[in-house]
């Protein structure tokens, strides 16, 4: 592939904004994301007549219920964008195919600075109901008629409503094929939790050990309360510039020197052809075919964490590990550890900070790429990192190099 | 005699009639599992869709398989996400004999949640729901106890 075609490369990372997160802060979510950009844009260096871009996963959506806090209208029309291109949806690779696509415009020249943000409000929208509050005809004790269609229909029929229970099939299959242990799944949890101690933001930031591990309820078996991330409001959004007008900012520019989005099964989490891995073996495949550095490059890794096996199914997507190998590569915590030789999800991933929905991921690994990190940071600051969002078949990943 | 489970049946949320997916939901009151299948290249087609997805022609129609499957994958759920069975309850992923890459979220039935192995052989069994707008029959899956495991 000649390198002009990788056009990617032609855009940066050059800013990154969170508002305040919580698991129920009972606040406007559209006041929360547009604290979170106004954050990045400072961050950046950047003013609102800068920004000539905006890009967001999902769009506005009323259900389920606090799944977006604002859609790109909303913000655009806020902030008083003027904008050369913008975009939404929900059908892209993962949550960071909002930034894919953003990397697309800069590198054609639709914009020069675009605005890509994430905002949930999933824990004030559950209240103290807890999950089933969201859960189509669920909470309201019956269901008063409604019938499932569309994708729905083949799995509420089976009282199979939560990615919980899709994702531990998964999780099973592997466990299956491979051996892998819930002594090791601990490890993804254990691991986000010991970071999260270190992060003022987190949600959950009590010490874990294995043994309180061990004993939390089952919920969908293999996973326990603790392999489930956790539902928060909170809104994330990072600045996508092309790099040739990113020289003068205030962060190095971290250069998108590849992505991942590619798709080479059928785009359904139960028709899948092979249940032991997911969409996410394509895009971390495609990622490595579009540049030279190779997996052993990477300093450091922010994998989605919604249920904690994603994040070793991404190990192995990725290459980070051999295919089937990541239970052992996790297990015991010390390769994974912020010493350690992948340090993986250093702020606690959605499992302790809270399900900020992909972004957070790459919130954090820009974060430590720029040594930004306070207490939690990673010794020497990463150059090269991987940063993975989305499960089932909704799956994008992104390779930064700081510059 | 067709294998419909008469006893009252727990809650469910049930799936909106349409032309495309009647054959599939109701046909369990014959005993009978449906699925789409193209008559040109004889391809099973789940979910319904327009064409079949291998040579493209609209020549469809439901035809009954054995209703013999596999597990490919299961879950032991003891989370109440909503009304429904009584906890826990086992949901599965299980691929039809006649063409495994059909699939079918489902539950699995009459087997303790300890007993529940990957590859085991099922058969489907059906949860009969009435309903205004047209009976539904719930396709689940049992051990298959003649193929053994």
């Amino acid at each position: 592939m000649d390198e002009n075609d990788i056009i990617e490369r032609r855009a940066c990372i050059s800013g990154v904004g969170q508002s305040d997160i919580g698991r129920r802060l009972f606040r406007d979510p559209f006041e929360l994301t547009l604290d979170g950009c106004l954050a990045a844009i400072e961050h950046a260096g950047l003013t609102t007549d800068d920004i000539d871009g905006v890009s967001t996963y999902p769009g506005p959506m009323g259900t389920p219920a606090g799944f977006s806090g604002a859609g790109a209208y909303d913000v655009m029309d806020a902030l008083r964008l003027k904008c050369g291109w913008y975009g939404s949806g929900l059908e892209t690779s993962g949550q960071l195919g909002s930034v894919v696509n953003a990397c697309l415009a800069v590198a054609s020249g639709l914009a020069n600075h675009v605005l890509c943000f994430r905002s949930v409000y999933e824990g004030s929208a559950q209240g103290e109901k807890g999950r089933a509050a969201v859960m189509p005809g669920g909470g309201g004790g019956g269901g008063g008629g409604f019938k499932a269609s569309g994708f729905m229909e083949w799995n509420l029929p089976f009282a199979a409503p939560s990615a919980a229970i899709w994702i531990a099939m998964f999780a099973q299959r592997h466990f299956h094929q491979y051996g892998t242990t819930r002594e090791q799944l601990a490890w993804i949890a254990l691991n986000a939790r010991r970071n999260a101690v270190l992060n003022p933001k987190a949600i959950y930031r009590d010490p874990m050990s294995m043994d309180d591990y061990m004993a939390a309820r089952m919920i969908s078996s293999p996973f326990c309360l603790y392999d489930c991330d956790i539902p928060c409001d909170g809104a994330t959004a990072v600045i996508v510039s092309r790099r040739d007008r990113a020289k003068d900012l205030r962060n190095p520019a971290l250069r998108v020197e590849a992505v991942g989005t590619r798709i080479d099964g059928r785009p359904s989490w139960d028709q899948f052809d092979d249940l032991s891995t997911m969409t996410n073996r394509a895009a971390g495949q495609q990622l490595w075919e579009r540049t030279e550095y190779k997996p052993a490059d990477v300093q450091m890794a922010q994998l989605y964490d919604g249920f904690s096996w994603i994040t070793m199914s991404w190990l192995e997507a990725l290459g980070l590990c051999g295919i089937g190998e990541s239970g052992p590569f996790i297990e015991g915590g010390t390769r994974i550890a912020r010493d350690g030789q992948l340090p993986l999800n250093t702020h606690g991933g959605q499992l302790s900070a809270g399900r900020l929905h992909g972004y957070g991921f790459l919130h954090e690994g820009a974060t430590q790429m720029w040594g930004q990190a306070g207490e939690r940071q990673i010794a020497t600051p990463p150059e090269v990192g991987v940063i993975a969002a989305g499960g089932g078949n909704t799956c994008g990943c992104l390779l930064l190099v700081r510059e | 005699m067709p294998d419909v489970e008469e006893a009252a049946p727990p809650f469910r949320i049930l799936p909106k009639l349409t032309d495309r997916n009647r054959d599939f939901w109701t046909a369990g009151a014959r005993g009978e599992l449906r699925f789409w299948r193209c008559q040109e290249c004889g391809f099973y087609i789940h979910p319904p869709q327009p064409l079949c997805p291998m040579c493209h022609s609209k020549n469809m129609k439901t035809e009954a398989v054995s209703g013999r499957a596999t597990l490919a994958t299961f879950s032991v759920n003891h989370q109440p996400w909503m009304p429904g069975p009584e906890l826990p309850y086992i949901v599965a992923i299980i691929e039809i004999v006649e063409q495994p890459s059909v699939r079918l979220t489902t539950n699995l039935v009459d087997c303790a949640p300890d007993d529940a192995r990957i590859e085991m052989p099922l058969r489907v069994t059906f949860e009969h729901h009435p309903d205004p707008e047209g009976d539904i029959y719930i396709p689940l899956f049992r051990p298959d106890v003649e193929r053994g495991e």
